[in-house]
């Protein structure tokens, strides 16, 4: 396969390739519709299916594309693979330098995995404005590749934004009763945090840079502050990322976000765009200021705040009404997690980290897909307008139950995998806090297997359940694809932990640089193979 | 081309272009008054103004490309006189496009209105062009009756006579204000003319005096006022939203960018090495935030748009500002790179303003862009384009983002680290309103009172088309536009002060075009 991939010169074009892709695919959709109709509405739902199957096709071309970064990406090569280095804005030395690494190319595959995914499951919920609808979600995409493989510090930041604009949007007009005002949340949260890191990114280029470069491996090679200044720079980017994770006192705009946005939105809010900030962290943030990253009361307040991210979430989790809030406020709790496994700065908990970020992509997803599934038949997100309904819908409940499941981190699942990495690698660092952080993986079992007793198993007392009709085969597929790949990284996270394992190394290297590390790596490598 | 303006012939050479527009102007006038008031002769005049200021702005590329030069005098023959004459010409071709549709719409058969905006237009070039106060005072004063005129055109509109007056009677009291301060720094140095000026202020150590700091002073009121920033705006957002709206779109991207041409040259040219001295630099650092603050601030509680768009330029005003403050060459191309992006999507702004509200006063409130997006998407769209590239988002905002950025590099790289942090933190208070617009367009349905909205008018639609499309694609690739601030920026005298940060006051990047030749000769260090 390698062989095939390098052949046609895969490596050379496939990251400007993945970008251009969805933009390409918006266009189709615009001069798709065009023709004969005025410049008016879209609303079309006649020509719906053309949009739908456009963006479908559009998306599943982008993730057979992007599936070849499996084969081609060289685990032993430390340098940067698939690099294409263009020319872009001269005067300032602003390059479109993207390249992936190991925790690159899992976030780049997940997106590419989800999103087809995600436009299949909100195929019946949209039904105004298609046309644009799909162009959004589309040029969300290229905005959330882009962030994942830029490597100039300029482009990261421009693709960075780009997503704002899409998600507003999507929130904003396909969303529930409270859009507007979930959406203007969304969107100011993200920009105060973001506006920040421009200046610093800004303040890096002229002292770091010298006016002339925003080249990552330049500016993380020369970066070097007075403590004060790397503080302030630190925190610049802290708070872009920290709102994005999002930590725990920046969370307030994620559970009306992401409960006013469409399936598809709160899908990809969830599934990516979360992953957005912590990936920031592992690539920017940290690398970019180790000094202050690892200065004692940063780090230990950023612990503290994750753990108390952990256990806030689960336990607001648990007495949600609603069964969205519930799966929003569980993100929360397991992005505590990742953040936890990032800044315990061991290589095991640094990979447990990026499995986490891929499991908590699929398996919310797939939970988010299920609450629209019902949803749409219903129209009630209360759990306690359920009740009983395994034996109406048996279908359902077997993937709610088992992508539940997955969440809670049974063995043999994802999401074992990732916190049990986590755990394992803070306990070092951090034993107390990592303690407590345990009781989050107990809240975690309580409050969904709770919510899975409500809604599937008590008695089926509501007349109005006893008609909801079962996934159709459009939806089975949908979750069939997603337990598989559920199943596969529970039972088989080998190839995945071999391919991430180098860059974590290089990571927590590149941060400690210290011998204590090597052990670390030693067992983490241990574990991979 | 050298021109010599110590001779009369050299002088009237080296001001081609504005005489061009001048004769062009008064030719123009005469046929405006031959025939009798008719919609058909609104309309050749407003096309025979756009000859001309096609033509005008020819003969600039011509001066421009030709290397024009000049010995010492009254006026500048420089690039970026070129640079900020084309940007006002190219104001003005949009605002004649959309007065033309607007005179329609209303049933507007004033010819002569066109030619009160060459009229203006040519105080512009002035006031890019001069290096001595006396001839920025003749170009505001041009330029000012000109627009006053314009403000109370529809003289049916009570708005626009009240807008007019007041227009007129502030504005006459500022330019008092700024004769005033040129009377005083002349008492101090003896001179009018700004390398004089300069010359005397470093040699003689003149800084300390009372009378001098007394003028600059009532120079920067006089000043603050033609770019309404805070806290002299008081007048904008009335005369704004009273004004008939291509004059308005005209007064936010010409007029101001104007007013700031010459500011800049009068603050860079004639006060080089008191610039970063207390307190006159200090008085324009606070300008700078109060205007930042108070724009940004006041915007936000505006219900008309055209109003909130008043307010939004107060805050661009205010960013401009910081791009003063910092004072080097690449503040000044930073200054122009900015001018085009505010002038692109002021215009655009405007221009859907028009098309959507076009006579009524209530379809100028925000809320009336309600659902906006379902009945005319692109007009929605493009709407949203200019909203984004004035509050500075990348690619959705096209270069505005640039522009903002641009700035802030010219902020950091003088460690102006406390402005630059200003400037971003009130640019999120701006998303407030900037969004709303957005916000009430895509996602209100559209109010049960509002009337359709009318087929946008050829020209207006041109402009609007232009406009977004210029923003969208520079805002990917702005090469070319960073290319013409590079080119074209203001030679600075290096203040002596610059000694602490080698590198940084010109160091955009390699092959920065460094001042030739510093128009003060010699700079002494105190």
């Amino acid at each position: 396969m390698r062989d095939f991939l390098a052949s046609i010169g895969y490596n050379g074009w496939i990251l400007p390739a993945l970008l251009l892709v969805p933009i390409v695919g918006a266009a189709a959709l615009y001069i798709g519709g065009v023709g004969g109709r005025g410049s008016g509405s879209d609303d079309n739902l006649e020509r719906a299916g053309d949009a739908r199957a456009i963006a479908l096709g559009t998306l599943t071309i982008e993730f057979l594309l992007s599936v070849g970064l499996w084969w081609s990406y060289d685990p032993a090569e430390p340098a940067w693979q698939a690099v294409v280095n263009l020319p872009w804005i001269g005067d300032w030395g602003a390059r479109f330098h993207v390249g992936v690494d190991g925790i690159s190319l899992v976030m780049v595959l997940l997106t590419t995995f989800i999103m087809p995914l995600a436009v299949l499951g909100s195929w019946t919920s949209v039904r105004t404005k298609l046309r644009s609808y799909y162009a959004l979600l589309l040029v969300l995409t290229t905005g959330m590749l882009g962030v994942f493989m830029s490597l100039d510090l300029l482009l990261f930041y421009v693709m960075w934004e780009i997503m704002l604009v899409p998600m507003y949007f999507i929130i904003g007009i396909w969303g529930g009763e409270r859009r507007i005002y979930a959406s203007l949340k969304f969107f100011i949260y993200t920009m105060v945090g973001s506006l920040l890191m421009l200046v610093a990114i800004l303040y890096l280029w002229v002292k770091v840079g010298n006016s002339s470069t925003f080249d990552y491996d330049t500016l993380v090679a020369n970066a070097s502050f007075t403590h004060r200044t790397a503080l302030y720079l630190f925190g610049a980017f802290f708070l872009a990322f920290a709102v994005k994770v999002p930590m725990f006192p920046f969370h307030t705009w994620l559970p009306d976000a992401h409960v006013e946005a469409p399936t598809a939105g709160s899908v990809i809010l969830a599934g990516i765009m979360l992953k957005l900030g912590t990936y920031g962290f592992l690539r920017f943030a940290i690398p970019l200021f180790p000094s202050a990253a690892t200065t004692g009361w940063v780090r230990t307040g950023i612990l503290v705040l994750a753990v108390i991210g952990i256990v806030y979430g689960a336990l607001v989790a648990m007495v949600q009404p609603d069964f969205k809030k519930l799966v929003a406020y569980s993100s929360v709790s397991h992005l505590g997690f990742v953040m936890l496994g990032i800044f315990a700065l061991t290589v095991q908990s640094v990979q447990g980290a990026i499995m986490i970020m891929i499991s908590h992509g699929i398996s919310t997803g797939a939970l988010f897909l299920l609450v629209g599934m019902i949803y749409e038949r219903r129209h009630t997100r209360e759990i306690e307008a359920y009740g009983g309904i395994a034996r109406v819908v048996p279908m359902f409940a077997v993937f709610l139950t088992f992508v539940s499941l997955s969440s809670i981190g049974l063995p043999g699942t994802n999401g074992f995998i990732g916190e049990f990495l986590v755990l394992l690698g803070a306990f070092r660092a951090a034993p107390i806090l990592t303690l407590i952080a345990t009781t989050g993986v107990i809240f975690a079992a309580a409050y969904l297997l709770w919510a899975i007793q409500r809604i599937l198993f008590n008695s089926l007392d509501k007349p109005e359940n006893r008609t909801i009709t079962d996934l159709n085969r459009r939806e089975l597929f949908i979750m069939g694809v997603l337990a598989a790949a559920i199943l596969w990284i529970g039972i088989y996270p080998a190839p995945l932990l071999r391919r991430t394992e180098p860059a974590a190394t290089r990571f927590v290297n590149s941060v400690t640089g210290s011998a204590a590390t090597r052990t670390a790596a030693a067992v983490g490598a241990s574990i991979s193979r | 081309m050298r021109f010599d303006l110590a001779t009369p012939s050299g002088l009237t050479a080296a001001l081609g272009p504005e005489m061009f527009l001048v004769a062009g102007a008064m030719a123009l006038l005469l046929w405006a008054s031959w025939k009798p008031e008719s919609d058909e002769h609104q309309r050749n005049v407003a096309i025979g103004s756009i000859v001309v200021t096609i033509v005008t702005a020819g003969l600039v590329i011509w001066y421009m490309a030709a290397g024009a030069v000049s010995g010492p005098g009254i006026i500048a023959v420089d690039n970026f006189r070129w640079a900020s004459d084309l940007l006002f010409l190219l104001a003005t071709l949009m605002a004649i496009a959309l007065s033309m549709d607007y005179a329609k719409r209303v049933g507007l058969t004033i010819a002569e209105a066109h030619v009160l905006i060459l009229l203006a237009t040519s105080g512009m070039m002035l006031l890019a062009a001069a290096r001595d106060l006396i001839i920025v005072f003749l170009g505001i004063e041009l330029m000012s009756v000109a627009v006053y005129v314009l403000t109370g055109i529809q003289r049916r509109s009570g708005r626009a006579a009240e807008a007019a007056l007041k227009y007129f009677l502030l504005g006459a009291f500022s330019t008092g204000f700024l004769l005033y301060g040129i009377a005083l720094v002349y008492g101090a140095t003896g001179a009018t003319n700004l390398a004089r000026i300069a010359e005397r202020v470093t040699a003689s150590g003149f800084s300390g005096v009372p009378m001098l700091s007394v003028g600059i002073g009532l120079l920067l009121v006089g000043f603050a006022f033609k770019v309404a920033a805070a806290p002299f705006h008081m007048w904008t957002p009335d005369v704004y939203e009273g004004a008939p709206t291509p004059y308005t779109a005209y007064m936010a991207a010409a007029v101001k960018a104007a007013a700031f041409a010459a500011f800049l040259r009068v603050w860079i040219e004639a006060f080089p090495a008191i610039q970063y001295d207390a307190p006159s630099h200090r008085a324009l650092w606070y300008l700078a935030v109060v205007t930042m603050i108070a724009g940004n601030a006041i915007a936000l509680a505006q219900k008309n748009i055209k109003r909130m768009l008043a307010y939004s330029s107060i805050a661009h005003a205010g960013y401009i500002l910081v791009a003063l403050v910092v004072g080097t060459s690449l503040g000044a191309s930073a200054f122009l790179f900015y001018l085009v992006a505010y002038t692109l999507a002021t215009m655009g702004a405007f221009a859907v303003v028009m098309a959507v509200a076009p006579i009524r006063e209530e379809d100028e409130q925000v809320a009336a862009f309600g659902g906006l997006w379902r009945d005319r998407p692109w007009l929605a769209v493009a709407m949203a384009v200019f909203m984004l590239a004035l509050l500075g988002f990348p690619i959705a905002g096209g270069m505005g983002f640039f522009a903002k950025w641009y700035v802030l590099q010219a902020a950091l790289g003088r460690d102006q680290n406390l402005l630059a942090v200003a400037l971003v933190l009130t640019s999120v208070l701006s998303a407030g309103y900037y969004l709303y617009v957005v916000m009430v367009m895509f996602m209100r349905p559209r109010p049960k009172d509002a009337q359709p909205v009318a087929p946008v008018p050829r020209l207006t639609g041109l402009v609007i088309g232009l406009t977004a499309g210029a923003l969208l694609i520079f805002g990917v690739f702005p090469n070319p536009v960073l290319w013409f601030a590079r080119q074209n920026t203001l030679p600075v005298p290096v203040p002596t002060m610059s000694q602490d940060m080698p590198g940084m006051i010109h160091g955009v990047a390699p092959g920065v075009a460094q001042p030739a030749a510093p128009p003060v000769a010699a700079i002494p260090t105190r």
